[in-house]
């Protein structure tokens, strides 16, 4: 189950990572290397193996589906990259020409 | 007199302390130009936290456990008067707006916040080489590393720069750099200590862990710090036991089990022969060692490392240029997202993120991440047998060798594999410790301490037996 150089494309795009020419080779060899240690994996018996695993009952009690106010040390606009009137402002989706041009 | 961290010599006042914990810095260079041990600091906060303490210790205010007690975190905790730049460019000079509920209850305690320390970028790393702000140094061979990824923390501590010191693990990230550091490592029950402000990395995994440059030290810090917070879900409403009295209850009548997996004939035999003698001085307290096995010991690298990075894969989308951290400009929302990350992320984190996400894509997830989750269902279950059938404690090696030199470990996979022995407590989410047992070629060498989930006071009744019982041979 080797990655080729298209699998790693694929996946960077996925995951939203523009990957340089020079390190795709590299890459697709590293991953490939990783990859080989996993096949063990596979000889390994897991039927009627079901539910991951976990703490038991003294772990992550039920509660009610609520919790304590998030109070904000410092301001949004204190770490955002860009706001305004209160909210994040982004780059135009490439199919909305006439959004925002201030941050182009 | 300030917070009782061992007694023996601790400084007259809070001024005092957090001024030593400044001038020590300076003294080992622990900064950029030094050990790189130090991200951030802000020393005219720290001392006038120090001064305010100071005033409620003359005024016989009450002053919490750790009160005037100077220590640093690691950079992946939030905080909110010192950076938290997790090691990346992702995240450089970010102040986070709120804090971790660990941060928290140390400050209710009195404890001084004196920097935020240097670690793996996004704590994804086993030696501090990962870090953005370049590789942190081993303060008993600057050549070496400090192990990682917590490698800041627990070099302060060892440093003595501070008493204690906060770090994480997702996969042995306090107990490994503890052994490399010659100091106590504690990786707490999952569930036991909140996550809340630890920057996510692989959430089925993640824990906030104490360094401490004595068990007890270490025992005091996990009293604060640990216990039920609404803010994190996953925290168990179990009681918090006074970790200290463990000290007295000895390890008489205790089974000690070792496991024949974590002894392989390719261990270096003076690593076995230490840990044979810290196993002989705990018999000699009364323990019952046992010749146990725990077969799956070699799976859990594979398993650990389709879980971690595909957890990875996901907490780390929320980089992304948008509402905090790092943007890199671009024409269109997709290009700034590209672009963001691609700049952000470095080697290691780019590597863990592809990696993730391949084993969660369409066509491979069964293959590899339901598989893993299968076989650390597997993994977990033989630990449960393990305590179940009377063992109270499995002593191991925390590592396979001593720290090593910057640059020796090229390949990733070789460089996973320095968490062979610490990775399966975290896949079972059982508490673990690591505590000094000796030095190799002058070089410290850590034993570690694993117990059922929840039983940290059996835990820590092994280990301040075995500091007791080696004493300073530990450290030579």
């Amino acid at each position: 189950m080797a990655v080729s150089r298209e699998d790693l494309l694929h996946v960077a795009s996925l995951a939203r990572l523009a990957l340089d020419e020079e390190s795709i080779p590299r890459l697709v060899r590293e991953l490939n290397g990783i990859l080989e240690h996993m096949e063990v994996l596979r000889k390994v018996d897991t039927s009627g193996v079901t539910g991951a695993a976990g703490v038991g009952d003294a772990g992550m009690p039920l509660r009610e589906d609520g919790g304590p106010p998030y109070p904000l040390a410092h301001a949004r606009e204190t770490f955002a990259p860009e706001m305004r009137d209160g909210f994040f402002l982004v780059p135009r989706l490439a199919t909305h020409e006439d959004a925002s041009e201030s941050v182009e | 007199m300030i917070g009782p961290l061992d007694p023996r010599d601790v400084p007259s006042s809070a001024i005092d302390a957090v001024a030593d914990a400044f001038e020590r810095m300076e003294e080992v260079k622990a900064g950029r130009e030094g050990l790189n041990l130090i991200l951030w600091t802000d020393r005219v906060r720290a001392a006038q936290a120090a001064r305010t303490c100071q005033r409620d210790i003359d005024a016989g205010r009450e002053g919490g456990v750790l009160a005037g007690v100077p220590y640093v975190a690691k950079d992946n905790i939030a905080t909110t008067e010192l950076p938290t730049s997790c090691g990346s460019r992702m995240l450089e000079n970010y102040v986070s707006a709120f804090e971790a509920t660990a941060i928290t209850r140390l400050r209710n305690a009195g404890a001084i916040l004196v920097g935020k320390s240097n670690c793996d970028e996004f704590a994804m790393g086993s030696s501090t080489e990962y870090s953005a702000f370049g590789p942190a140094r081993n303060p008993h061979d600057p050549c070496r590393v400090p192990g990682g990824s917590s490698g800041g923390s627990a070099g302060a501590v060892a440093a003595d720069i501070v008493r204690f010191a906060l770090g994480s693990e997702t996969g042995g990230s306090v107990r490994q750099p503890a052994a490399f550091c010659g100091i106590v490592g504690v990786k707490p029950t999952y569930g036991r200590v909140s996550r809340y402000g630890l920057v996510a990395f692989a959430s089925s995994l993640d824990q906030i862990g104490v360094f401490g440059r004595t068990v007890n030290d270490a025992a005091i810090v996990m009293e604060v710090i640990a216990g039920l917070d609404p803010h994190d879900a996953t925290t168990s409403d179990a009681p918090v036991p006074r970790y200290r009295d463990a000290e007295e209850r000895g390890v008489e009548g205790m089974v000690i089990g070792r496991p024949k997996e974590y002894f392989p004939p390719s261990l270096d035999p003076r690593i076995a022969a230490l840990c044979d003698r810290a196993l002989e001085r705990m018999r000699a307290q009364g323990a019952t060692v046992r010749e146990i096995s725990l077969p799956t010991t070699d799976l859990a690298i594979p398993v650990y490392y389709i879980v971690a990075p595909a957890e990875a894969s996901s907490n780390l989308a929320r980089f992304d240029g948008v509402r905090y951290g790092l943007r890199v400009r671009g024409g269109t929302l997709r290009d700034m997202y590209d672009r963001t990350r691609s700049a952000g992320f470095g080697p290691e984190v780019t590597r863990r993120i592809l990696l993730g996400t391949y084993v969660l894509s369409a066509g491979y997830y069964d293959a590899y991440y339901k598989k893993a989750q299968e076989v650390r269902a597997l993994i977990a279950g033989e630990f449960r047998r393990t305590f179940a059938s009377g063992v109270d404690l499995i002593f191991t090696p925390t590592t396979p060798s001593v720290a090593f030199k910057h640059g020796a470990k090229s390949d990733p996979y070789e460089m996973y594999l320095n968490d062979i022995f610490t990775v399966t407590a975290n896949l079972a989410g059982i508490p673990g410790i690591s505590v000094p047992i000796g030095r190799l070629d002058g070089l410290p060498v850590g034993g570690q301490l694993m117990a059922a989930h929840f039983d940290e006071m059996a835990m820590f009744r092994g280990a301040y037996a075995l500091e007791r019982a080696l004493g300073a041979e530990a450290h030579r």
